[in-house]
């Protein structure tokens, strides 16, 4: 199923709701055939974006290309995307089989024609034993492959999935993102994925686009934004990074790239606030001056060996290179 | 809890129902009636051609209410459902329909009267219109009339449980049918029908018992030229003739509960309940 894959592209994409602004003028060109993820705090215009990618809001302004073509006036069905929703929205009154055929029974197809499609699809999610139930009568894993099935039925040449894990627990997420990963190497085709978790972003995305009040802060592949954050807001959101704000300015560095040390010396003196074992790793937050708050992660048995308590002075150390300065 | 309820079922509807089944079989003659044990009532009324036609009379303005109330109704139920996007003009369009309901059924009737008689406002109207040359003689006092009455006396029991089915759907499964390239006749026939058929089912089952017990309404609007299975019975009361009313009761009820029946093979509305 290798078909050649278009390049999905927003051009001043701008949303408004009466005065309001969701999404302003936003630019961005997706990896063809890539795993991409928006992601960002609820409210910041991630879901606006994809819901006008799929067609199912109007465009303000700007528009919306995919293989070059401008989509942003064309419906839905007819843009080369398909969505998955969020609560999977299958049809309770049609049979799992029916459901995934529900595209092709709008178009036209025969009975037996559009049953064996969806037989072939259900086969591609594993579910061919259950084609005949209802989707009452069906785990929250297997509605989402049910709902995958349905999207990918079309053949899009962009899936788009809006918060589609949500809806799991954490167990079944952690299995599923693994399913969604595989399902998109083998299909080669693209993805945009809504999100606002950021480990769930990390473990999928060949490409992180991190949206916030209605922009996108950075985008780039996974390890780019998360070693390399640009603003204190990426820092922030992505976890793992301090923000903090020296003589020079404000930079982020990891919290792993910290360390703690027993002596007043050090490049900034503090004290301990929380101590937080985490499994291999202690989470250390110290207090320094300014009412800043450091956190630090070191491994367990470097902790250990080494214990600090709330209360105790220490120091903080850090290799200057590991500092990234943020430009807001 | 659920034994006064139950006390309350027994004495307000199991035992006037028994009552009535035994007054049935009971006899009577132009100034008494007896108690006994007697099929005649039923041997009169399966027997006399009159009760066949008036059972047909009643299924048709049953089936004919039907088709229009569903038709209003579903239409009225969409339209609040999927059209209005704000809460509060859903409730406050939803109160403009129960208005009608403020006043009782019988006056709601009769204000037709005036309305659609020989020289009422829909004749002259429609003469100084020049569509008519003659004032039209089936207005009121007619198969029209009464139709007309229970269509609008009934409507809002058809509204209502498809308006609350319809408010259930989520809005997602429309996006979901549009995202497959349904159009919007599609989406009305393979999403929201099927997904309102239990509404449809309770508002079919309200208009067609309200319609089969009505008698009022016929005498009224038909001038007393039309009869349906309630008219048979009230005028067996004014008879005084409580036994052959009663036989008649115990048909109507039976055919009443056997049409519920087959309605409720076609359609689960447990769910709605």
């Amino acid at each position: 199923m290798t078909t050649p894959t278009k390049e999905l592209e927003l051009v001043s994409v701008t949303k408004r709701y009466g005065t309001t602004v969701a999404v302003d003028a936003i630019d961005h060109k997706f990896q063809p055939g890539g795993y991409a993820c928006l992601l960002g705090p609820s409210g910041c215009g991630k879901s606006s974006t994809l819901r006008m990618i799929a067609g199912h809001e109007t465009v303000s302004e700007g528009s919306i290309l995919l293989g070059g073509a401008d989509i942003s006036d064309l419906p839905p069905a007819k843009r080369g995307t398909a969505m998955m929703f969020q609560n999977y929205a299958l049809f309770p009154h049609l049979s799992v089989a029916e459901n995934v055929a529900f595209s092709l029974k709008m178009r036209g197809d025969d009975k037996a024609n559009r049953l064996k499609k969806a037989g072939e699809m259900l086969e591609l999610v594993d579910l061919s034993a259950l084609s005949d139930r209802l989707p009452d009568q069906l785990s929250g894993g297997q509605q989402q492959r049910v709902a995958l099935a349905r999207a990918l039925i079309t053949r899009p040449q962009v899936l788009l999935l809006d918060e589609p894990l949500s809806a799991l627990d954490p167990f079944l997420r952690i299995r599923m993102r693994g399913e969604l990963r595989k399902l998109q190497r083998e299909l080669g085709i693209s993805f945009v994925h809504v999100t606002h978790g950021q480990d769930e972003a990390l473990a999928l995305a060949d490409e992180i686009v991190v949206m916030n009040n209605a922009v996108i802060e950075q985008a780039g592949n996974a390890r780019d934004v998360f070693n390399a954050p640009t603003t204190a807001f990426v820092a922030q959101f992505i976890g793992g990074h301090n923000v903090i704000a020296l003589p020079e300015g404000c930079f982020a560095i990891r919290t792993d790239a910290v360390g703690v040390l027993r002596s007043e010396t050090g490049k900034l003196q503090g004290s301990i606030s929380a101590v937080e074992y985490q499994g291999a790793h202690v989470s250390v937050s110290a207090r320094i001056a300014g009412d800043q708050e450091i956190s630090a992660l070191i491994p367990e048995d470097t902790f250990f060996n080494n214990p600090f308590n709330p209360g105790d002075q220490v120091g903080l150390i850090w290799d200057d290179a590991n500092l990234h300065k943020l430009t807001a | 809890m659920a034994l006064p309820i139950m006390a309350v079922l027994v004495f307000f509807l199991v035992l006037p129902i028994l009552m009535i089944v035994t007054v049935s079989f009971w006899q009577a003659t132009e100034f008494s009636i007896i108690p006994a044990f007697d099929l005649e009532n039923y041997e009169f009324l399966f027997g006399s051609n009159v009760t066949y036609r008036v059972f047909f009379n009643t299924f048709k303005y049953a089936f004919i209410t039907w088709v229009f109330t569903l038709s209003i109704g579903f239409t009225v139920a969409y339209f609040l459902a999927f059209h209005v996007r704000s809460l509060t003009w859903q409730i406050v369009l939803f109160l403009l329909c129960t208005i009608p309901f403020w006043t009782s059924n019988i006056i709601r009737m009769i204000s037709w009267i005036p309305f659609l008689g020989r020289n009422g406002i829909a004749n002259s109207t429609l003469i100084s219109w020049g569509v008519i040359d003659e004032p039209l003689d089936w207005l009121l006092f007619s198969d029209f009339a009464v139709i007309l009455a229970f269509v609008h006396l009934y409507t809002l029991f058809m509204v209502v449980p498809i308006f609350n089915t319809m408010m259930r759907i989520d809005k997602s499964l429309i996006e979901a049918a549009r995202d497959a390239g349904a159009s919007g006749t599609q989406i009305l026939w393979n999403v929201i029908i099927p997904l309102t058929k239990p509404g449809i089912m309770i508002g079919t089952i309200f208009v067609v018992t309200l319609v089969m017990g009505d008698f009022i309404t016929v005498r009224f609007m038909s001038g007393s030229q039309s009869a349906n299975v309630g008219r048979l019975i009230s005028n067996d009361i004014a008879l005084l003739a409580y036994p052959s009313a009663s036989a008649t009761a115990v048909v109507l009820l039976l055919t009443v509960l056997i049409v519920i029946g087959i309605l409720l093979r076609f359609v689960d509305i447990r769910k709605e309940l």
